[in-house]
């Protein structure tokens, strides 16, 4: 269904704030994908450009912290024809609800998509409640 | 560029950087070219996806565009004179029944783009490599397209 649609060219989104850098370049926001089983949480996100190593993610007090560093890709000795897209690194912060099982984290970056697994930890995990009528 | 004129003065203590100063100026140029519709600036956007980016050395156009999540082999690149078509299907697996969203912000579908490149090319010799959802296309230029010294007698 959703396959045969034609994709929409769709602008880079810019971090609004920019407070909290201390770096010059640009700050992108990636397009995420979360969603909710049983017993994890699952975050897609979109980072093209980023190396495996360049990725940091930072779990502290229910907040996850969501990084990827780009390098330049052009050699030294081209010039610009055409510029449609600026690249720069991308950030981007969660709010968790539920307690996470932090030692069980899985990170795996796949073409460009960054797929973290997030364990609940038990107490997290809805138990089925049997009532029973006395 | 005028702007890197006015930077001969750093007792002005210009904030910006230069990478800055000129992205702003190609920022500028989106704007103008929007509103007065004329395209003598190398910036703008087609409003097709991918977006790309295209530079050059004295050998060859790179084409670059980012393309996360898409496997090499769903990619079709095609090249007829100075007409390079790219299309491909970005596909998103389902995560079965039991996923409960809280966020979709990916979006899954076909595209399909042709680029018109600035000069006469060499349609053998095309490398194309995928790395980390970033394609990056090089494609010779054709000895016409090559820059040339020329020596003053």
């Amino acid at each position: 269904m959703t396959a045969s649609k034609e994709l929409q060219a769709r602008e880079k989104q810019e971090l609004a704030t920019s407070a909290e850098q201390t770096r010059p370049g640009l700050v992108f926001t990636p397009e995420v994908d979360i969603f909710e089983e049983d017993r994890e949480i699952t975050l897609l996100a979109d980072m093209p450009g980023v190396a495996a190593n360049d990725i940091s993610i930072d779990l502290q007090d229910g907040v996850l912290t969501l990084t990827g560093d780009v390098k330049p890709w052009k050699e030294a000795e081209e010039c610009d024809v055409l510029i449609e897209f600026e690249i720069g690194k991308y950030y981007r912060q969660f709010t968790l609800s539920d307690a996470i099982n932090q030692d069980k984290i899985n990170a795996k970056l796949e073409d460009g998509v960054l797929r973290l697994t997030l364990p609940k930890a038990q107490k997290a995990v809805p138990r089925q409640i049997t009532v029973t009528s006395g | 560029m005028v702007t890197r004129k006015m930077m001969g003065f750093p007792s002005m203590g210009w904030p910006l950087s230069f990478d800055e100063m000129e992205r702003m100026a190609r920022q500028m140029n989106w704007l103008t070219s929007g509103i007065l519709g004329k395209s003598g600036v190398p910036t703008f956007s087609a409003k097709v996806f991918p977006a790309i980016n295209i530079s050059e050395d004295t050998g060859k156009y790179y084409v670059r565009t980012e393309l996360p999540g898409i496997k090499a082999d769903a990619i079709k690149l095609e090249i007829i004179g100075r007409s390079l078509t790219l299309s491909g299907e970005r596909k998103i697996h389902s995560e079965g029944e039991n996923a409960r969203y809280h966020r979709k912000e990916r979006e899954a579908g076909r595209f399909s783009r042709v680029i018109s490149l600035p000069g006469d090319v060499e349609t053998d010799s095309v490398e194309a490599k995928l790395v980390n959802g970033l394609l990056t296309v090089a494609i010779a230029k054709a000895e016409a397209a090559k820059p040339k010294q020329v020596t003053v007698l």
